[in-house]
């Protein structure tokens, strides 16, 4: 059973047993506008907590996506090469970015649910 | 839409009557609209613009290595070349066309005495590498600049290689690791201090040289919080970079204390000198206690904007960094010029070489024409005017615009987009609306401490009937959005220009950078059958 | 001031509307130990057009003038006839006063040449995509070095002895400020250097200039292959862009990064600048690029335009991230550039470089003719070393002397190096003429 856990800089993360799929929220893209390149993390890289390690890019505009939780990066969406416009459509599916091994489970117990990120949204106005 | 293709010009041509997007004409045309080709959908085998003479015939030494293949390049005559230009410049905006307030770029008059002295026989043409006998004039010229440059910013000496602005920024800040490291303390200075309005190359030159960059606050009144500045000196801070006049078009009131306070933490004062045209002539950056400051010569010193480029951006260095000033400078040896050039024997360590020869000769010609032609009187009323009409432009339209800041400001004036709070309008709306008043807009979103920010910087260029007719435009522009039913209209501006919005997401989402014989050109471009 | 369209009327009308007394009301946060009450004291005041013209002649009067005698200097910077066409199309104001295209709707003109420079500047070098300028070819190679550290994620770069030695010494100081680790061959005069032995699991890029400072013309397919097996990247320099015209391009030879300085197209002499750097890279390396980029899209109408993309690598977006701090870039450079290149074609372009070579051939044969004077070149494109019986420098200056400007002593630009000392570089492009060619020979015999 997927549980989907959310961080304050709009990202989504997906766990399924050990691995995490990471993406960025619905409300991201729409602030983000028209994404027209994603950079993604080499297979294989460790990453820690809070460690840049995707770029997402519009237009006019470059962020950096953080490593929500600590991992050993085993997949990196190589189809937004070609069609990162499924970061606007799809943000939660096809628009994933990247999937890692988790290093430790707890970290996933700082993260918000559902509810929460709603709330933390409301909560920017 | 049936078209046909004349070969001999690669130009489209057909009845395309009813077809909105090619205007009704057959050509695609709207009377001096011209629709212009690429040039290698236009070029011609066997044709060519230059007549050369046959080569001498001699043995070839090239080693093996003479190209194989042709490189693909466009024959076309001196006329077409001429015509395609031509044709290409009438799709541009330009100082010489009117109102050009791009804040922070002081889009100023060029005189044309400038161009004509830079291509005098003995100045353009001259090598680089010449024996220093054969270019005392040129060299001399230089070292006039150079005085100039000292004596107009009260700074003891100057770096004039340098090539724009940024490449300045990267001189003054090597300066400032140079004396660091000269004191031992450049293990222990990382951390480089810059206000968050700062132009985005003080950020990316100080992190290239290793520095991490921290943001400093802005007080409510636009200006470098003192408090909060001198909590964040320390002895891990190597410099402040501060642009002054600001970037939100404001003098920068407590310099001095600013100064003072960043030497008393053992660090220097980089000062960017983007804005100096508000104070040329009538404030020296010297007295205010900084260590260095680049000048924009194409800012400031009417050298022209070139569609980007080129610019020069000299160095002013006070007496703590002038040891470290990069190799060349002109010196003085009784009655003849010389270079110092790597290798020389010299006081001080200079930091090394930060181009090639002797920086940007032709930008110093321009640029000494342009202020001896003003003189000291001049260059004070330039500044007096610049900062005249930017206030005037201010006082005239702060009842339906929003002001950033309350109080004059300096040569920019600078506004958010709280007026249009509830139009539906963006601040890109209206700045697209400017267009088809006849104006390039201003500089939009920056700086981006302020919300849908709009730097207006007038100049002192524009003749007040210009400035009023300017304002109108912008009431008038103001009215329509507020109306509050404008919000399409203005998102479908521009609409007479030669071109309409551009889609910038698929230009980067599938960049195409070169033209290519299998580029296919979009549906309804009236060059797509040219193209094939 | 004919500058200054503001009348003393416009301006009392103007403070009233602002409501200041006086412009000092609008400098009063100018603290007042900096407020100059006076102009700044020690200067000339305003002058006339034709004062000023006067002054510039009287700099211009105190230089020699390359076109008033016999010619012969190269080094990076090279003497060609550039079409009148040029200058006219360049001082265009809809050209010459424009900015940067931040506006792409009234600013196509800019745009679309730019966007033919760049594909003009892939073809000529065998690339796949180029960028829209930098400042020249000596800065545009510092900034390949730091591209190469960026993709290879390494430090350590080999920079050939027969790299322009101004080229080498800003490497070596953006090196010692920005903290990486360039190893410098020594001087390559005799155009003997392989470095394929020195490229390791370290080494991020290897440069090499062709034609060499010193003329050599060297094929460097099997040094990219060493470099690729290494995991390091190929810069290859060309300082004479006009030798593509007739030389394998280095796109051929497999380099990742080729830097021209393109000043001998379009660009006049200009006492060493404003030039134009032209720098083009592999597809896959194009987000790694420095410098503006300009790319075809679609408007509103669907008809094609040009717009400024690929903008998040740069300093006003990414800031203390970009790729560079480049901002301001050699736009009217980069047209006079396109402009000359457009007016040559094909077959004005390849005919220009052939009489380049065979100009310089003809003088080489008559330098190397004068007893004591040693061609140290067995190929080159317009340019050649030669070994002087005595110091160079001294020659060179009793040349000048006689009003002849005889080439470069190359110990201005490696000063300290015994081995450099009897060496002379000469160039002879399509202006160089026998009644120039001759003088230089006999005055040479004299000398020597």
């Amino acid at each position: 059973m997927a549980v989907t856990k959310y961080t304050e800089e709009h990202e989504w993360v997906r766990v399924e047993g050990d691995v995490a799929t990471v993406g960025i929220t619905q409300y991201a893209q729409e602030q983000l506008g028209d994404v027209v390149f994603v950079e993604v993390p080499a297979v294989g890289r460790k990453v820690a907590k809070g460690e840049a390690c995707a770029v997402v890019e519009s237009v006019k505009a470059a962020s950096d996506i953080y490593a929500p939780v600590a991992g050993e990066i085993v997949e990196g969406n190589a189809a937004l090469a070609d069609s990162p416009g499924d970061v606007n459509a799809e943000p939660t599916g096809k628009g994933w970015f990247f999937k890692l091994k988790l290093a430790d489970k707890a970290e996933l117990d700082g993260l918000m649910d559902e509810a929460g990120y709603e709330a933390f949204v409301k909560s920017l106005g | 839409m049936v078209q046909s293709l004349d070969r001999s010009q690669g130009r489209a041509g057909g009845v395309a009557a009813g077809a909105a997007s090619n205007h009704g004409t057959y050509t695609g045309n709207r009377a001096l609209q011209i629709e212009e080709p690429l040039i290698f959908e236009m070029g011609q085998p066997g044709r060519c613009g230059v007549d050369l003479p046959e080569p001498p015939k001699v043995k070839d030494r090239l080693n093996g290595l003479r190209r194989a293949g042709t490189i693909g390049l466009p024959g076309l005559s001196e006329p077409q070349v001429v015509q395609h230009y031509t044709r290409l410049s009438q799709k541009n905006y330009a100082i010489d066309m009117g109102v050009y307030p791009l804040g922070s770029c002081t889009m100023k008059h060029n005189p044309r005495i400038n161009e004509k002295v830079a291509r005098l026989a003995g100045i353009g043409d001259l090598h680089p590498l010449q024996p220093v006998s054969t270019v005392q004039g040129a060299l001399e010229l230089i070292d006039r600049l150079a005085h100039w440059l000292k004596t107009l910013t009260g700074m003891p000496a100057v770096a004039m290689s340098p090539a724009a602005g940024a490449h300045g920024e990267m001189c003054g800040m090597m300066a400032i690791a140079a004396a660091l490291e000269a004191k031992g303390e450049r293990a222990q200075r990382k951390v480089v201090l810059a206000p968050e309005s700062a132009h985005g190359t003080n950020p990316a030159t100080a992190a290239a040289l290793g520095f991490t960059v921290k943001p400093i606050p802005a007080n409510d009144r636009g200006r470098v919080d003192l408090a909060a500045l001198k909590a964040a000196l320390g002895p891990d801070v190597a410099a402040i970079m501060l642009t002054n006049p600001n970037t939100c078009g404001l003098f920068e009131s407590e310099i001095v204390e600013i100064s003072k306070a960043v030497h008393d933490a053992g660090a220097y004062f980089y000062c960017d000198g983007a804005n100096f045209n508000a104070i040329v002539g009538r404030v020296r950056p010297g007295d205010l206690g900084i260590d260095c400051m680049h000048i924009n010569l194409h800012k400031t010193f009417s050298t022209p904007h070139g569609g980007g480029g080129p610019g020069a951006g000299p160095v002013v260095l006070s007496a703590a960094l002038a040891p470290y000033a990069p190799y060349p400078w002109i010196v003085k040896d009784g009655d003849t010029w010389r270079v110092a050039e790597d290798g020389a024997k010299v006081d001080g360590t200079p930091l090394g070489r930060l181009k090639a020869f002797h920086g940007q000769m032709g930008m110093f010609t321009r640029a000494l024409a342009y202020i001896m032609s003003h003189g000291a009187d001049g260059l004070k009323q330039v500044a007096e005017d610049a900062v005249l009409s930017a206030n005037y432009v201010m006082a005239a339209l702060k009842d339906v615009m929003s002001p950033a800041f309350e109080g004059p400001c300096m040569h920019e004036a600078l506004f958010d987009d709280s007026f249009l709070k509830d139009t539906g309008v963006s601040t890109l709306d209206f700045a697209k609306a400017m267009i088809d008043e006849g104006y390039h807009p201003m500089t939009m979103y920056f700086p981006l401490v302020v919300h849908g920010a709009m730097l207006i910087e007038p100049t002192e260029s524009q003749a007040k009937e210009d400035l009023d007719q300017f304002i109108g435009a912008l009431r008038s522009l103001t009215e329509r959005a507020k109306t509050g039913t404008a919000a399409e209209e203005f998102k479908a501006a521009p609409r007479f220009s030669p071109r309409r919005r551009l889609d910038e997401t698929l230009a980067a989402r599938k960049p195409i950078l070169r033209w290519r014989p299998s580029n296919n050109p979009p549906e309804g471009d009236p060059m797509k059958q040219a193209a094939e | 001031m004919r500058y200054l369209p503001l009348t003393d009327a416009d301006r009392r009308e103007m403070l009233s509307v602002i409501g200041a007394k006086s412009v000092d009301d609008l400098f009063k946060d100018v603290p007042a130990s900096a407020r100059l009450g006076a102009k700044i004291g020690g200067l000339p005041d305003h002058q006339g057009e034709l004062e000023v013209e006067r002054a510039f002649q009287a700099f211009a009067a105190k230089n020699v003038s390359p076109g008033t005698a016999p010619f012969f200097i190269g080094a990076g910077a090279y003497r060609h006839h550039v079409p009148s066409t040029v200058d006219y199309m360049i001082q265009r104001g809809e050209f010459l006063t424009s900015y940067t295209p931040y506006q792409p709707e009234i600013t196509q003109g800019t745009l679309q040449y730019l966007f033919e420079f760049q594909t003009q500047v892939t073809l000529l070098t065998g690339m796949d995509v180029a960028n829209a300028s930098m400042y020249d070819g000596s800065t545009g190679t510092a900034e390949a070095v730091l591209m190469a550290n960026r993709i290879t994620r390494r430090h350590k770069a080999l920079i050939s002895g027969g790299l322009h030695p101004q080229y080498r010494s800003i490497i070596e100081t953006t090196a010692k400020w920005e903290g990486f680790k360039p190893v410098l061959s020594k001087a390559d005069a005799e155009g003997l250097e392989d470095l394929i032995a020195s490229v390791d699991k370290d080494t991020s890029c290897v440069v090499v200039q062709n034609p060499s400072f010193f003329g050599h013309v060297r094929d460097f397919t099997k040094l990219a292959e060493a470099c690729h097996a290494a995991g390091a990247l190929l810069i290859v320099v060309v300082t004479e862009v006009v030798s593509l015209g007739l030389l394998k391009p280095p796109g051929e030879m497999g380099a990742d990064i080729v830097v021209c300085e393109g000043q001998s197209i379009g660009n006049g002499l200009g006492f060493g600048g404003p030039y134009v750097g032209l720098f083009a890279t592999r597809d896959k390396y194009m987000r790694q690029m420095p410098g503006r980029l300009v790319g075809e899209t679609v408007d509103a109408d669907g008809k094609r335009g040009f717009v400024l993309t690929l903008s998040t690598r740069e300093q006003h977006i990414r800031r203390e991230k970009a790729t560079s701090n480049i901002c301001t870039n050699a736009g009217l450079c980069a047209l006079a550039f396109t402009v000359h290149l457009t007016l040559l074609g094909e077959a004005g372009f390849t005919r220009l470089a052939e009489i380049n070579h065979a100009k310089a051939s003809q003088l080489a044969d008559k330098v190397s003719a004068i007893p004591g004077v040693k061609l140290l070149n067995d190929s080159f494109f317009n340019e050649f070393t030669v070994k002087l019986p005595k110091p160079a420098a001294p020659v060179v200056e009793a040349l000048a002397a006689k009003r002849i400007l005889g080439g470069l002593p190359v110990s201005r630009l490696i000063p300290n190096d015994p081995s450099v000392e009897n060496l002379l570089l000469l160039a002879a492009t399509e202006t160089a003429t026998d009644m120039g060619m001759d003088p230089l020979v006999a005055a040479l015999k004299e000398v020597l």
